[in-house]
């Protein structure tokens, strides 16, 4: 459902990504590892052109996103992004920041909108949370009604920047709960993370990026119990 | 001291009128700079490059220049050269609705590069368009930032709108002149409508504290 080919970026002169060759089916998690400034961030708001790569193509079902002539806006209905500092917006209760672009965006009427929310709302535990405004919300509410926020649109494919780690330490459970749970329902999930747990126990697979390349990539048990590569040993020996 | 209130009574109708005469070209100009500001903000911080180079010679040079020349070359320059004869009112809403837009412009576009960009991003990544992203997520951040800077701005129109008096419009300043004239003793009417001009600017100040209010409860 997404391919990546021959993907580069550069900011100015500095060579961020570098060759990046990707193929994610529909409802597969994948799991970006790396360390820090290896480009993960940066290939991931390539994915809905937050960042316009230098080179390569993006396909999102068959479709050229990186096309001269696509159009991105509507491209980015289907492609959800949950962000690491939560980006709700300040000015809209929790209820509005969910049904905000479904009515505008997706012209649903402000009923059928605000049922949906709801829903979605109970699905992430924050039913009784609606009217509040997000700064009387704990970082991981705010991630929840962010994740709510991005599933309203019902997106084909989601994309998540360290979820958790903005998170004090007991929060991170009840927000990576809510990731685990829609990478059951079949989501399709592209997930930049440090929580090597979660990468191991739902990803199907593992992707170590280093100084914006790919590395090596596998499906998580080999990664973690017998990475191939000498960069991956080292990454893993420091952070396990 | 030679002070006598009791003079200016029969005209104190005549000058409480120039409230609403001041009151109605002041809310113009402010409309009219709030949204021409508006605009030259969203070009100063757009991509398209001319576009932002008028909006920055537009601010340099009303903001390099005096207002009451502004005013002057509208008035009696304009007629010179296009034998068009303009009225006061329209004269002074372009001068004030056009030098307000030149401060508006570098207010709101302050205010709007404070938003945090994961706003901006945010909004992109749910397939907001710039028309509404703009209008329904970032400006109404931005005006939040802003207000106390634009409500300053307002005030500061309202008390230099006086200087429309020198081309003749009646309006208050204009009015408390013409009772002095008239009654060859300045110093009552003067302070009469410099009361008046006060209590605009408190009712104003008010104003501008309560909608910060309401702004922020949100916060
Ligand atoms: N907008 C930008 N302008 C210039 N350089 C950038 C920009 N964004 C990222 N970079 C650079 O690109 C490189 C990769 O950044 P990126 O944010 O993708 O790394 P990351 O793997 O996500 O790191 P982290 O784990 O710290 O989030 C870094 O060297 C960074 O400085
Ligand atoms: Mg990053």
């Amino acid at each position: 459902m997404i391919k990546i080919e021959y993907l580069a970026k550069s900011f100015d002169k500095n060579e961020v990504l570098q060759n990046i060759n990707l193929d994610i089916k529909k409802g597969e998690v994948v799991s970006i590892i790396g360390p820090s400034g290896s480009g993960k961030s940066t290939l991931l708001r390539c994915v809905n052109l937050l960042e316009q790569p230098t080179e390569g193509k993006i396909f999102v079902n068959g479709d050229e996103l990186t096309a001269p002539k696509a159009n991105i806006t509507k491209a980015r209905e289907k492609i959800g992004m949950v962000f690491q500092h939560f980006h709700l917006f300040p000015h809209f209760t929790v209820l509005e920041n969910i049904t905000y672009a479904p009515i505008k965006v997706k012209q649903l009427s402000k009923q059928e909108a605000q049922a949906k929310g709801r829903e979605l709302l109970e699905r992430v535990g924050l039913a009784d949370k609606e009217n509040d405004y997000p700064n009387r919300l704990s970082g991981g509410q705010k991630q929840r009604v962010a994740i709510a926020r991005a599933l309203a649109m019902e997106p084909e494919l989601m994309l998540f920047d360290e979820p958790t780690s903005a998170l004090d330490p007991e929060m991170v459970k009840e927000v990576l709960d809510v990731m685990k749970d829609l990478a059951h329902s079949g989501m399709t999930m592209l997930v930049v993370t440090h929580e090597m747990g979660f990468a191991k126990e739902v990803a199907d697979r593992v992707i170590f990026l280093d100084e914006g390349k790919l590395i090596e990539t596998g499906d998580p048990k080999t990664f973690f119990e017998r990475p191939e590569t000498a960069r991956a040993q080292d990454f893993l020996a420091k952070i396990l | 001291m030679n002070l006598d209130f009791s003079q200016i009574v029969p005209y104190i109708p005549f000058m409480i009128e120039g409230i609403w005469v001041t009151l109605q070209f002041v809310i113009v100009s402010i409309l009219v700079g709030f949204i021409l500001g508006t605009v030259f903000a969203l070009f100063k911080i757009g991509k398209i490059k001319p576009l932002k180079w008028v909006a920055d010679a537009y601010t340099s040079i009303f903001r390099g220049t005096p207002l009451i020349l502004q005013l002057m070359i509208i008035y009696f320059g304009l007629p010179q050269l296009f034998g068009y004869d303009i009225s006061p009112f329209l004269s002074a809403v372009l001068a004030f609705g056009l030098n307000s837009a030149a401060y508006v412009s570098e207010i709101i576009r302050a205010g709007i590069e404070a938003v945090d960009i994961g706003q901006t991003e945010a909004s992109m990544a749910l397939g907001v368009s710039y028309r509404k992203r703009m209008i329904d997520i970032i400006l109404p951040q931005a005006l939040k930032n802003i207000l106390p800077a634009l409500m300053n701005e307002f005030i500061t129109l309202t008390k230099e709108s006086a200087i429309v008096s020198t081309i003749g419009y009646l309006d208050l300043m204009r009015r408390a002149q013409v009772v002095g004239a008239d009654l060859f003793r300045n110093f009552e009417a003067y302070l009469f409508v410099g009361l008046l001009y006060y209590l605009m600017v408190m009712t104003l100040t008010i104003i501008g504290k309560r909608l910060e209010r309401r702004l922020k409860r949100s916060d």
